[in-house]
């Protein structure tokens, strides 16, 4: 059996350029909007907090969960399934006016004197002080990355191409937050890791194509730019696909199999994946494009023939 | 053209293959459920204690699978979990106070394995189930406490060298002390007395008349060491006794990582950890008879107190000196090699204690460790009940008036001495610690987890290696056989690297990179159609498509590296065990992917004259 995708005519991927461009645009404005108005559902290790994981022997009575809370001071905790229906969350807030830190342990003999088969799963709780230096530690690692890879790539290729690939990864970054707006999931550790490995994931598809057209423009001599790049996304295609299927593949997995703490790990890079497959097709080429790169920034450095800037000897 | 491996090629894939996988193997052999005991206050287990053990556990009928003793702890292995409890239990009853016993699960990797160090991974708290904390330190009031403390140097100093002086205020807003003098003529004697100290920096104070004193950066900074330094000696000291088997405290910047595997019950663990520890100078009352204060004729001066083997010993009510004055305490060998501990107070302890001991020479002196722990009982605000524990630690004979520093000797073995010497220390903690984060994880979870992980895998494995069996096919299965290698070099990796914990976060990671090591493979191939699509023979296609997909294989990894290395800086925990994964999988995904697939290639299809390969 051959099943083989070849592309054997040059698609015109590049037509599309100005298009995909307005579509990037408006996606990302709409996720910045929905960042700044919406906000984002920070998880506990940025918010503080404590979270409380409890298993039942049977179906959980979520109303009554929340009635032996409220009667003990915490209306404000928020209860839900978490998995099955045998699996509770409980989720609250920082407060001043209890220590936070036996907390967990208070609300678990609660639930275990008004049920006797309640069972400990998890208890988290983290500071406010340090949710709020994870914020900033999460957001500073994203630019620090971003500035790392902006350098390697400015260094390896051309500015262009850095720029192009670093607007392509703040692109998909952005459109990634702005899903997790949207659909109002639980932004946490886990997520930001994965948001870095979408980082990680969504370069290694731009330098594929970038090392492309690069070898493109040194090979095609007489060929406009935009024939080059087309050229070259083609000839990049059949991996492009394979490799995003494998990896699309196993994130299906871990959306379907890996469990409930990594279902949000899982989200981010199953749509990063897709994102990120997209903009280095279409935002890191195109900007590149129309950063006007040409074959001349990309012929390897002439060698000096050894002695020519020097005076003869005699 | 053929292809043909040279010799190194195959040396390098067969040698890296075979330590890989040796260093993975012991991961494949099951744990067995034991028991750890081991003695408080750094002493050892005896041989006895292992007999002893042994009788009551056949008495018992708990089937024993394995004793030991190394190293001074004893590990005892059984076949189910219901003898381990059981003889938890039992262990407790027997030996008593001064042991600890600490449920685990020993690995059963065997001795040829163990001889070249080879060891199971690290499983992280996600997984095993246990309790993470973070703790902060306190120092603001570590520098305020110090701050006050100069104030109080100075009054003496500055009154021991007649210099009159006014007001002696500590200001912790402005981490400042300020000296009022009366004239010209004493602020410049006081200025050169307090300046002889280099840790301050002395300045006009803002009204006439007037020094302000400031401690330098690097004495700030010293305070900040010894305040952490001492609270992690104080938190291994307590861990300790919480009775785990393998509890890790950690710094991390100016915080402490505790993790304790196994712990479920996390109040007394944290109240254990949060304990509130003092030291007490006290002198013997030589006068009051022993079977008097026995039978409960103590006079008021005086009170009756017990040391660590239950021995009485009356001590006078009158406190010579508390631990908060102590400034360092550590444990080394006199002249004749013996054992001993070097402590030495702040300029105000030496002097009280200098006027304590003048006429107490021949007396003897007992150290009075005390301590708030946490019992079984839980009071009404839900906290459980605080009981003082009051222990002598130490009785040492004043062989002549001590100043500001002074030794203890006469102190039974090393192990002893290092033991006092920390308790020393732990006395007067210079700053309070906090906890700032928890996170607790039980057992039940961990192993779910755990399987999660291992589904998760082997499904993403299972998929992967049908697509690309369907897709490339012979040349499928040689990207297979990478795939599968690449799997086993990064367990062997993780199990060879001391520091790394495999975590749940950590196994998505393996799985993320089950996805992605294709990638490689998929791009020598994709290059190798294409150049046999332009025409070229089948050698020619095989050396270019290695040959050309390399830099490119290269750049994108590497770029994918920084990103992994930048999670590994900023992350913690979990975060950091996904982080080391990744990068683990990029760099054996790169070898298994360019050179193992090349040596199978070359071998199968590099020797022979072909029209067609089967890719």
């Amino acid at each position: 059996m051959m099943i083989a995708i070849n592309f054997n005519n040059t698609i015109n991927f590049m037509s599309l350029k100005i298009p995909a461009l307005i579509l990037s645009g408006i996606l990302v404005i709409a996720s910045l909007g929905l960042m700044a108005t919406k906000g984002m559902n920070w998880g506990l290790d940025f918010t503080g907090g404590t979270v409380i994981e409890v298993g039942y022997q049977r179906d959980a009575d979520l109303s009554a969960v929340r009635s032996v809370l409220a009667d003990a001071g915490f209306p404000d905790a928020v209860v839900q399934y978490f998995g099955s229906s045998r699996e509770v969350l409980i989720r609250i807030g920082p407060r001043d006016d209890i220590e936070q830190v036996t907390l967990g342990e208070q609300v678990l003999r609660l639930l275990g004197d008004a049920d006797g088969t309640v069972d400990m799963r998890r208890i988290e709780y983290v500071g406010p002080s340090v949710g709020a230096e994870l914020k900033e530690q999460g957001g500073l690692a994203t630019l620090a990355a971003l500035i790392c890879i902006l350098i390697y790539v400015a260094f390896r290729f051309e500015w262009r191409f850095a720029l192009g690939a670093v607007a392509a990864l703040a692109h998909d970054v952005i459109i990634t937050l702005g899903l997790f707006s949207l659909l109002g999931l639980e932004f946490d550790l886990t997520v930001l890791a994965a948001v870095l490995a979408v980082i990680g994931y969504s370069l290694n598809d731009t330098i594929v194509v970038c090392d492309r057209i690069r070898e493109g423009f040194r090979r095609i001599r007489e060929s406009a730019p935009i024939d080059v790049v087309n050229e070259s996304l083609t000839g990049t295609m059949s991996r492009t696909i394979i490799t995003s299927l494998t990896t699309i593949l196993v994130l299906l997995v871990l959306f379907f199999k890996g469990g409930e703490l990594i279902h949000g790990f899982a989200t981010a890079l199953l749509f990063g994946v897709v994102i990120g497959t997209y903009s280095s097709v279409y935002i890191a080429s195109s900007m590149s494009l129309l950063l006007g790169i040409s074959r001349e920034d990309l012929m390897p450095p002439p060698v000096e023939k050894e002695g020519e800037n020097t005076e003869p000897l005699l | 053209m053929l292809n043909h491996n040279p010799a190194w090629r195959y040396l390098v894939v067969i040698l890296v293959l075979l330590v890989g996988t040796l260093y993975a193997l012991p991961n494949l052999y099951p744990e067995d459920p034991a028991i750890q005991v081991s003695a408080t206050r750094g002493g050892e287990v005896q041989q006895d204690s292992l007999v002893l053990l042994q009788q009551r556990f056949a008495e018992d009928q708990i089937a024993l699978k394995d004793i030991t003793l190394q190293d001074g702890q004893l590990l005892a292995r059984f076949f189910n979990t219901e003898d381990q409890l059981r003889a938890r239990d039992l262990v407790s009853r027997t030996l008593g106070n001064n042991y600890v016993t600490a449920l685990n699960m020993a690995p059963t990797t065997p001795a040829w394995l163990m001889a070249i160090g080879a060891s199971p991974m690290n499983l992280g708290l996600d997984l095993r189930g246990g309790v993470h904390f973070l703790m902060a330190i306190d120092m603001q009031a570590a520098i305020d406490k110090q701050l006050d403390d100069l104030a109080q140097i100075f009054r003496t100093d500055l009154r021991e060298a007649r210099i009159r002086f006014g007001n002696i205020q500590s200001d912790t807003d402005s981490g400042t002390v300020l000296v009022q003098l009366r004239n010209a003529d004493d602020l410049a004697a006081a200025r050169r007395l307090i300046s002889q100290d280099r840790d301050l920096d002395v300045s006009n104070g803002p009204v006439e008349f007037s020094l302000q004193v400031r401690m330098s950066d690097a004495k700030i900074a010293e305070i900040r060491d010894y305040a952490l330094q001492q609270n992690i000696t104080i938190i291994r000291n307590r861990v300790n006794e919480i009775g785990v088997a393998e509890p890790l405290v950690q710094r991390q910047g100016e915080r402490i990582i505790v993790q304790l595997p196994g712990v479920q019950d996390t109040a007394r663990a944290k109240e254990i950890l949060g304990a509130t520890a003092t030291l007490e100078f006290r002198l013997v009352d030589d006068s009051v008879d022993l079977n008097d204060a026995l039978a409960g004729r103590v006079p008021p001066s005086a009170q009756l107190y017990y040391d660590r083997d239950g021995r009485p010993v009356v001590l006078q009510r009158r406190i010579m000196l508390t631990g908060d004055r102590i400034t360092g305490a550590s444990s080394s060998f006199d002249e004749y090699g013996r054992p001993q501990v070097n402590i030495s107070l702040d300029a105000q302890g030496g002097n009280m204690f200098s006027q304590a001991t003048r006429d107490a020479i021949g007396r003897g002196m007992a150290t009075v460790f005390i301590e708030y722990k946490p019992t079984d009982q839980i009071g009404p605000d839900g906290d459980p009940v605080l009981e003082k524990i009051e222990e002598v630690i130490n009785v040492a004979t004043i062989q002549a008036r001590l100043g500001r520093s002074f030794r203890i000797t006469g102190i039974n073995n090393p192990g002893e001495a290092h033991n006092l010497a920390l308790q020393l220390r732990a006395g007067a903690l210079l700053a309070p610690i906090q906890i700032i984060e928890e996170r607790t994880i039980g057992p039940s979870l961990g192993q779910e987890n755990i399987e999660l992980g291992q589904t998760a895998i082997m499904l993403g494995l299972a998929a992967v290696l049908v697509f690309m069996v369907l897709y490339y096919k012979a040349f499928g299965l040689v990207a297979n056989a990478a795939l599968v290698a690449n799997l086993v070099l990064i367990v062997g990796i993780m199990s060879m690297i001391p520091g790394a914990t495999l975590t749940l976060p950590g196994m998505a990671g393996i799985v993320l990179t089950v996805g992605m090591a294709v990638d490689a493979n998929v791009l020598i191939f994709e290059r190798i159609r294409e150049e046999l699509r332009d025409g070229r023979s089948v050698q020619q296609a095989i050396h270019h498509g290695y040959d050309r997909a390399l830099s490119t294989i290269a750049d994108a990894n590497v770029t994918t590296l920084i990103a992994a290395l930048i999670l590994f800086g900023v992350g913690t925990g979990p975060i950091k065990g996904f982080a080391v994964t990744l990068m683990i999988g990029i760099i054996t995904s790169m070898f298994t992917a360019i050179v193992g697939t090349r040596v199978l290639v070359n071998m199968i299809w590099g020797g022979r004259r072909l029209q067609k390969l089967p890719i």
